[in-house]
C-alpha cells in the first residue's frame, strides 16, 4: 500500500519522513485544557497590532473633532494647515462631501425609523463632542497632530440635547432639526396574553411591583484603541484595509457600499486586535475616511486613535431607562411583565445602534414562566456619541431589570428571593420550553446550577451570619445577591434576523484543507480579537480528523484568505463558527473515507474511521491514516473515477436556534455604612454552557465577563455635563477597575448540552457580564433593605450608597429592626445620589 | 496624543538649572519626574516653550539628616522615599502616604519635589508636608529661601514659588518621641485620586494623645490642616474620644463638588476618616 | 537632541525632537513595536517597560529623559528562545486574552518580583494596580505571577488552575 503512495517527487520526499503521515491522535481533544496557540507571539511582543503596520511612503491621518455637542458649521479653513512643512493634505467635510458617503446602519428596526444622514466628516452640523470636522494628512504622526491646531473652524452653537426624557418632550430642541423629532423609533412587542387583562383577571390576588432602573452609559475601553491602515494600488483601484475591527467581512461589504468602490477591489485584514467588547463591531468614520483619502492621494494612510479620542469617537454602551412592572399572585406565581424602555441612540445610528435594545426585548422574561409580556421601546436621539453593542448588548440590561425586580417582588411578598425564583423558573423536565417572548429554550437545568452554586457559596451559612450581624447592628453591612440568568447567544438564525429587519444573515463559514503532508489548514469567518479561536478550532479539527493538535493551522481575519464570514460578536463564534468547522470536518471525512475504501480495496460500508485512521472491518492490518489519504489525494494517481483530487471542504452553517447558556451567580458584599464603600467579599458563579471545548478559555471568558459586569455595578459611568461634554473623558475619571479592585472569583460549571447543535455547546463570551451586574446590585440592595432602601443607581458609588442610607435631611436612616429577608418595609424609596 | 513642540534643556547642577530657568522666560516649565506634566502636555492642556529637565541634577536627589530634620532632595523619586530607612524612622507618615501615590511604575519616575510643586490638592503628599510642618527650600536667581509648608500652598495648583524659582529640597522636622502615624486614603479604584485623604500623626503619652497633627487631602483648593481637631484630640485615650474630637475635621473646609463626590459627602468623609486615621495612629484600634 | 540608549541589548544613538515620547521613539524610531500604547494619561500601563531595571510607563517619559539608560522591552525579556518565567507562566495560567496589556503587565510583574520575590495574592494585586486589563478579570494574571514567583524562587511553578477532566454532569446532582 505504501509503495503506491510513494509515487511522485513530492510524495517521495514526504515519505522520507514517515512519521508525518502517521502522527497519532492522542484523543480527548474536546474538553481538554489546551494552552493557547495565540500566546507565543503575545507574550514575546511579536504581535501585529494595526498601529505596528508600516508601509513605504505611509502617511498619517488625524481628525479634528468638534469641541461642542451641537453646532452649525459656519466655516472650516484648512489653508494654514496646508502651509505647514510635512502636511500633504487637509480636508473638511465639505471637501469630501462627494466621496465620503454616509455611515451605514444595518438594522432599521421599524419601517418608519428615523434614519438621519451620517457623514463620516460633518458637513453642516456637528452633533456630539468628538464628531469629526476635518482631517489632516501628514508625513508623520507628530506633524499631523500639530496641523490640527492650524485649522480654523467657526461654529454657531446650537442647543445640546443631553437628557432622553427632555428630548422627547413637547417643543424639545432637536438633534436633527430636519427630522422634526428626536424619536428614532417606537417598537412595540406584546406576546402571550394581554398583560393588563391578565393582571385584572387576577383581581385582588394580584401583586404588582414597579421600578425604574437606569443603565448608565459605559465606555467599552478595549485596551487597544482603534486604528486603520489603507494601502492603495491606485492604478488598479485596489485597496487593502487593515483595521482593528471585530468584523472585517462586514466592513468590506459596507466600505464598498459606502464608497462605491467595488467590493472585489477591497481586501480587509483584521490583524491582531486588542479586544473589542462590541466597540469594534462597527463601521467607523475613520475607516471610510482613510479609504477615500488613500484613493484620492494614492498613498498609504494610517490613523491611530488615542484613548481620549476613543472615549469620544468610538461607540458607547448601554444608556437606557427601564420602567419595569411585574405582576404576580400573592403566592408568588409570576403572571406577567410590562417593560417600557427608553434607549439613547446618541447623535447618529451606527451599524446596529437601534437593534441593541431590541435584542434585549426577548430576554426580560429570562428563566421565568409567565403568561403575559408587554414590551415597548423608544429610541431617542441626543447630542452624544452614538451607542451600539457593548458586551452583552441588550441582554445585560434585560437581565438586570428582571433579576432586580424579582428581588423587589420577593421583598414585597415577604419571600426568600431564591425560593421565589425556584417557584417560577422553568423546571429541568419542562425543556424544551416555549417562552412567552417567543423563543424556544432548548435545554437547561437551573436546579443543578443553583444547587452547586449554593453549596460553593455556603448560602445558608452567610444568611445566618447576616442575621446575627443585623441583630448586633454591625455597621459593616453584609449583603447577599442572587442572579439566576439565561441569555440568547450565538447570533443568529438568519430567518430570525430577517424577521427583526436586520440587514444580514447570521451564518458562519469554514473551510478545511488537508495539505499533502497531512497538516490541516482551517479558515474561519469568525474573526478573533483575543478569545482564542485558533486554539479552540484546532481542538475541534484535531478531534474530528484524528490529527495532532499541533498539525492544525487556523487562518482568520483576512477577506482574501477567509473570503466568507460574519465575524465575531454576540457569543457566536463557537456555536455558529465552531459548528461550521465541525461540519466541514465531516465533509472531509466523508470524502476521505471514499478514497480510503478505494485504496484499501474495500466497500465503503466496511471502512471505519477511528483515531485518525481508516480500517477495514475484519481486516485489522488494512489501515490508512488520514494523512496517507491526504497524500494519496494530492498525488491523485489512484482516485475513484471522476473524483476531484482534493481533500478540502467548505461549510456555511446557519444555526437553527440561539444557544441559551444559563447559570446562578451569588455575591456577598460588605458595605461600610459610614462611608458607603462596597467591597465584594465572595463571588461564586456556576455557569452551564453545555459541552466544553476548552475549559481554560471558558474560564478566562467567564472571569473577564464578571469583571466587566462588576465594573458596571460599582465603578464605571460615562458622565456628560449639561452642555453635552463628556466629563469622564479619560481613564483618570472613567474608572476601569485594576487587579486590586476586583475579588477572586469562585467558578463552577454544570453541563447540560445544547440540543440545537451537534457539539452540544453554548456561547460563553457575554455570560459573565450579563449575570454579574444584577448579582452585585442585588447584594447591595439586600444589605440596605432593612433601611428601607429600594433602589440605588449604578454604579453604586460610595456616595450613592451613603446617601441612600440617609433621609433627605441628611439624618441617618434606622434599620427597621426586622432581619429576615423581605421583612422590611418597601414603602419608602431612597433614590440615588442626584 | 502628542505634546506640542518645546525646547529642552537638561542642566547638570542646580545653579545651571536656575540660570536656565531664568533664561527660558515666563513660559518655561520645570520637568521633574514628569508623571503629571507629560500627560498634561500630551493632552495639550499646556504649551510651555521650554522644559528645564532636572533629571540630571544629581544634587537634587537623595535623603539626608541635618540635625533635627530630614532633608529630601526635590528629585528624590517616590519609590526611593517610601523605602528610605531615614524616612521610615523619622517621617513614617510620608512613607505610608507615598506608597499610596498612583502605582509602582509612576512612583519610579514621580518625585517628591515635583508632587509638592504641582500642588494638586488631591495629591497625597501635600497634606503630609503640611501635617509634618515641612519647609520648602527654594532656589532662585536671588538665592535660597525657605518657605513653611503652611505658607507654600496658595491656591489650586498655585504655590509660593515664583516663576524663576526651583523647589530644591524639602526639610522635614524629625518626629521625636512616641509617634504613631496613618494615612487614610479614600478613593474608588486603585488608580483614582483621593476623594479625601487624612494624614495623621499623633504622639502618645501614658496611653493618651499628647499631640496630634492632621493634614487633609482634597478638602479645598489647597491641602489643609485640621487644627481644631488637633487641639481637641489632646488627652483623648479611647476611640469614642477620638470620634468626638474628629467631628470638627471639616470645620472651615471648602471641598470641591465633582465626580468624586459632593462637598457635604467629602466633609462627612473627612470626619470619619480623621477618626479612623487617628485611632489607628494612636493604636486605639487594638 | 541626540539620545543614546541601549534597548534590549542593542545600543542606539539617534536624533530626536525633545517632545518625542519614549514609546514613540521605540516604536516609530527604532521599530521596537512590542510595546503598545493604550492611553494618554499614564493610567493603563500597556506601555510599561523597564528603564535601568525599573518599571516605567514609556508614554509618560520623553525619549530625551531616557538618554543614557538601558531599556528592556517585552521583545528583550526572553533569553534567546527561552522565555522568562513570567512569560511562561502567563501562557500556562491563561494570564492573557487579547494580549494588548500583556507586555506591560509582564514587565510590571517582573519589576514586582524583583522587589518582592514571594508576594501574597494581595501584594500581586496591588503591585499590578498600574496596569489595566479588560479581558481577564485579573485572576489568571495574579495566578501567573504567583506561579512565576514560585518558579523563580526555585520552588517550581504552581500547578495549573484548570482541570482537563470533563465537567460534572448537570443531572447528577439535580
Amino acid at each position: 500500500m505504501t509503495e503506491q503512495l510513494d509515487a511522485g517527487l513530492v510524495a517521495g520526499e514526504i515519505a522520507e519522513h514517515p512519521d508525518a503521515l502517521s502522527a497519532p491522535y492522542a484523543g480527548g481533544e474536546l474538553g481538554r485544557g489546551r494552552r493557547r496557540k495565540e500566546d507565543a507571539k503575545l507574550v514575546t511582543g511579536q504581535t501585529n497590532w494595526t498601529d505596528n503596520i508600516t508601509l513605504p511612503g505611509l502617511l498619517h491621518m488625524t481628525v479634528l473633532r468638534s469641541p461642542m455637542a451641537h453646532a452649525r458649521i459656519v466655516s472650516v479653513d484648512v489653508s494654514a494647515a496646508l502651509e505647514l512643512p510635512g502636511v500633504i493634505a487637509a480636508y473638511s467635510g465639505a471637501d469630501l462631501a462627494d466621496v465620503q458617503g454616509a455611515l451605514p446602519c444595518a438594522w432599521p428596526v421599524t419601517a418608519d425609523m428615523v434614519h438621519p444622514d451620517h457623514p463620516p466628516l460633518a458637513v453642516d452640523e456637528v452633533r456630539y463632542v468628538g464628531d469629526g470636522v476635518a482631517v489632516v494628512i501628514a508625513r508623520d504622526r507628530y506633524t499631523a497632530a500639530d496641523a490640527l491646531e492650524s485649522i480654523a473652524v467657526e461654529y454657531e452653537q446650537l442647543p445640546a440635547v443631553v437628557d432622553m426624557e427632555t428630548a422627547m418632550g413637547e417643543g424639545a430642541d432637536l438633534v436633527h432639526s430636519e427630522k422634526g423629532t428626536n424619536v428614532c423609533f417606537r417598537w412595540p412587542f406584546a406576546s402571550g396574553e394581554n398583560y393588563a387583562e391578565t393582571v385584572a383577571a387576577a383581581g385582588d390576588d394580584a401583586v404588582v411591583v414597579k421600578r425604574r432602573f437606569r443603565q448608565q452609559r459605559l465606555l467599552p475601553t478595549a485596551m487597544e484603541p482603534r486604528g486603520v491602515v489603507v494601502a492603495p494600488i491606485a492604478a488598479a483601484d485596489e485597496y487593502t484595509v487593515y483595521s482593528s475591527t471585530q468584523v472585517p467581512h462586514i466592513l468590506r461589504v459596507m466600505l464598498a457600499l459606502v464608497t462605491g468602490i467595488g467590493e472585489h477591489k477591497i481586501r480587509v485584514i483584521a490583524p491582531d486586535v486588542g479586544g473589542g467588547f462590541g466597540s469594534k463591531l462597527d463601521v467607523y468614520a475613520e475607516e471610510v475616511l482613510a479609504l477615500v483619502v488613500a484613493k484620492k492621494l494614492g498613498r498609504p494612510i494610517k490613523w491611530t486613535e488615542s484613548r481620549s479620542e476613543n472615549y469620544q469617537a468610538t461607540i458607547h454602551g448601554r444608556d437606557q431607562i427601564q420602567d419595569i412592572e411585574i405582576a404576580a399572585t400573592k403566592d408568588g406565581t409570576v403572571l406577567g411583565l410590562k417593560v417600557e424602555l427608553l434607549a439613547d441612540m446618541g447623535a447618529y445610528l451606527q451599524l446596529i445602534t437601534p437593534g441593541i435594545p431590541i435584542l434585549g426585548a426577548f430576554m426580560y422574561p429570562a428563566i421565568y414562566k409567565m403568561k403575559a409580556y408587554d414590551f415597548h421601546c423608544t429610541g431617542v436621539f441626543t447630542t452624544k456619541t452614538p451607542t451600539d453593542a457593548y458586551r452583552g448588548a441588550g441582554r445585560p440590561e434585560a437581565t438586570y431589570a428582571i433579576e432586580r425586580i424579582m428581588d423587589e417582588l420577593a421583598a414585597e411578598l415577604g419571600r426568600d428571593p431564591m425560593e421565589l425564583r425556584k417557584q417560577n423558573w422553568i423546571r429541568h423536565e419542562e425543556f424544551p420550553y416555549d417562552m412567552v417572548a417567543g423563543l424556544t429554550y432548548d435545554s437547561g437545568n437551573y436546579e443543578a446550577a443553583t444547587e452547586k452554586a449554593e453549596q460553593m457559596f455556603d448560602l445558608a451559612g452567610l444568611r445566618a451570619e447576616q442575621e446575627r450581624r443585623r441583630a448586633a447592628n454591625d455597621p459593616m453591612l453584609l449583603g447577599i445577591g442572587i442572579s439566576t440568568f439565561t441569555e440568547m447567544c450565538g447570533l443568529a438564525p438568519s430567518r430570525v434576523l430577517g424577521s427583526l429587519s436586520y440587514g444580514a444573515g447570521g451564518w458562519e463559514a469554514a473551510q478545511i484543507r488537508m495539505l499533502p503532508t497531512g497538516k490541516v489548514e482551517v479558515t474561519s469567518g469568525a474573526t478573533p480579537h483575543g478569545q482564542g479561536h485558533h486554539t479552540a478550532w484546532s481542538q475541534i479539527v484535531a478531534d474530528a480528523l484524528g490529527v495532532p493538535f499541533e498539525d492544525v493551522e487556523v487562518v482568520t481575519g483576512d477577506t482574501d484568505s477567509t473570503p466568507k464570514g460574519m465575524d465575531t460578536y454576540g457569543s457566536r463564534s463557537l456555536v455558529v463558527g465552531g459548528i461550521a468547522i465541525h461540519k466541514a470536518t465531516g465533509k472531509v471525512l466523508e470524502k476521505a473515507k471514499r478514497i480510503a475504501a478505494h485504496l484499501l480495496e474495500a466497500a465503503e460500508g466496511d471502512v471505519e474511521f477511528s483515531g485518525g485512521a481508516f480500517s477495514v472491518k475484519g481486516s485489522p492490518e488494512a489501515t490508512m491514516t488520514i494523512q496517507q489519504v491526504a497524500l494519496a489525494t494530492f498525488a491523485a494517481h489512484n482516485l475513484p473515477d471522476g473524483m476531484e483530487p482534493s481533500l478540502d471542504s467548505d461549510c456555511v452553517y446557519d444555526p437553527e436556534n440561539f444557544s441559551y447558556p444559563h447559570g446562578t451567580h451569588l455575591c456577598a458584599v460588605e458595605i461600610d455604612s459610614e462611608t458607603g464603600f462596597t467591597t465584594i467579599r465572595k463571588y461564586v458563579c456556576v455557569d452551564d454552557i453545555g459541552k466544553i471545548v476548552n475549559p481554560v478559555i471558558v474560564e478566562g471568558q467567564v472571569h473577564g465577563g464578571l469583571a466587566q459586569g462588576i465594573a458596571q455595578a460599582l465603578y464605571e459611568e460615562a458622565v456628560h455635563d449639561a452642555e453635552g461634554n463628556l466629563t469622564t473623558g479619560s481613564l483618570v475619571d472613567y474608572l476601569v477597575p485594576a487587579a486590586s479592585d476586583l475579588p477572586h472569583f469562585d467558578t463552577g460549571r454544570t453541563e447540560t448540552p445544547a440540543t440545537s447543535n451537534p457539539l452540544g455547546v453554548k456561547g460563553v463570551g457575554e455570560a459573565g457580564t450579563i449575570a454579574s451586574t444584577p448579582a452585585v446590585m442585588n447584594a447591595i440592595h439586600d444589605a440596605l433593605r432593612p433601611f428601607g432602601v429600594q433602589d440605588i443607581d449604578m454604579p453604586a458609588t460610595p456616595e450613592r450608597v451613603w446617601r441612600a442610607l440617609r433621609h433627605d435631611d441628611g439624618t441617618p436612616r434606622d434599620p427597621t429592626g426586622t432581619v429576615a429577608y423581605g421583612g422590611s418595609s418597601t414603602s419608602t424609596t431612597a433614590g440615588g445620589a442626584e | 496624543m502628542i505634546p506640542a513642540a518645546f525646547d529642552y534643556v537638561a542642566p547638570t547642577s542646580l545653579a545651571e538649572a536656575v540660570t536656565a530657568l531664568s533664561e527660558a522666560g515666563e513660559d518655561a516649565k520645570i520637568l521633574a519626574g514628569g508623571q503629571s506634566l507629560i500627560p498634561v502636555l500630551r493632552l495639550r492642556l499646556a504649551f510651555p516653550t521650554v522644559l528645564v529637565d532636572l533629571g540630571k541634577v544629581d544634587e537634587l536627589r537623595g535623603i539626608r539628616e541635618d540635625g533635627d530634620s530630614l532633608v529630601i532632595g526635590a528629585m528624590t523619586r517616590h519609590s526611593e522615599v517610601m523605602e528610605d530607612p531615614l524616612v521610615g524612622q523619622y517621617a513614617a507618615l510620608l512613607a505610608e502616604a507615598t506608597a499610596t501615590v498612583a502605582d509602582p511604575a509612576v512612583r519610579h519616575r514621580g518625585t517628591f519635589g515635583g508632587a509638592l510643586a504641582h500642588a494638586d490638592p488631591a495629591g497625597d503628599l501635600a497634606a503630609v508636608a503640611l501635617a509634618l510642618d515641612a519647609e520648602i527650600v527654594a532656589e532662585g536667581p536671588g538665592g535660597r529661601r525657605t518657605i513653611a509648608a503652611k505658607d507654600f500652598f496658595l491656591d489650586y495648583l498655585e504655590t509660593a514659588l515664583s516663576s524663576d524659582e526651583i523647589l530644591a529640597a524639602v526639610r522635614i522636622p524629625k518626629l521625636a518621641g512616641s509617634w504613631g502615624v496613618r494615612y487614610e486614603k479614600f478613593h474608588r479604584v486603585a488608580q483614582a485620586w483621593a476623594i479625601v485623604g487624612v494624614a495623621a500623626a499623633v504622639r502618645m503619652d501614658g496611653g493618651a494623645i499628647a499631640e496630634a497633627r492632621i493634614g487633609l487631602t482634597n478638602m479645598g483648593a489647597t491641602p489643609v490642616r485640621a487644627r481644631s481637631v488637633e487641639s481637641a484630640l489632646v488627652g483623648a485615650a479611647d476611640r469614642a474620644a477620638v470620634v468626638q474630637a474628629s467631628a470638627a475635621a471639616a470645620e472651615g473646609t471648602s471641598p470641591p463638588s465633582d465626580l468624586g463626590g459632593q462637598a457635604d459627602y467629602r466633609q462627612h468623609l473627612a470626619r470619619v476618616l480623621t477618626a479612623r486615621a487617628v485611632t489607628a495612629a494612636a493604636g486605639l484600634d487594638r | 537632541m541626540r539620545v543614546r540608549m541601549k534597548v534590549d541589548g542593542v545600543l542606539y544613538e539617534d536624533e530626536v525632537e525633545p517632545r518625542t515620547l519614549l514609546t514613540h521613539h521605540l516604536r516609530d524610531g527604532l521599530g521596537r513595536v512590542g510595546t503598545p500604547i493604550g492611553c494618554d494619561t499614564s493610567n493603563c500601563g500597556s506601555c510599561t517597560l523597564l528603564v535601568d531595571g525599573e518599571s516605567v510607563k514609556s508614554c509618560s517619559v520623553l525619549a530625551v529623559q531616557a538618554d543614557g539608560t538601558e531599556i528592556t522591552t517585552i521583545q528583550g525579556l526572553a533569553e534567546g528562545s527561552t522565555w522568562h518565567p513570567v512569560q511562561k507562566a502567563f501562557q500556562e495560567h491563561h494570564g492573557l486574552q487579547c494580549g494588548y496589556c500583556t507586555p506591560g503587565m509582564i514587565l510590571a510583574a517582573v519589576d514586582l518580583l524583583s522587589h518582592n520575590p514571594d508576594p501574597t495574592e494581595d501584594e500581586v494585586r496591588h503591585g499590578l494596580e498600574g496596569n489595566l486589563c479588560r479581558c481577564t478579570g485579573y485572576q489568571n494574571i495574579v495566578r501567573s505571577v504567583l506561579s512565576a514567583a514560585s518558579e523563580m524562587r526555585g520552588d517550581g511553578p504552581l500547578p495549573g488552575s484548570f482541570q482537563d477532566a470533563p465537567t460534572e454532569k448537570a443531572g447528577a446532582s439535580a
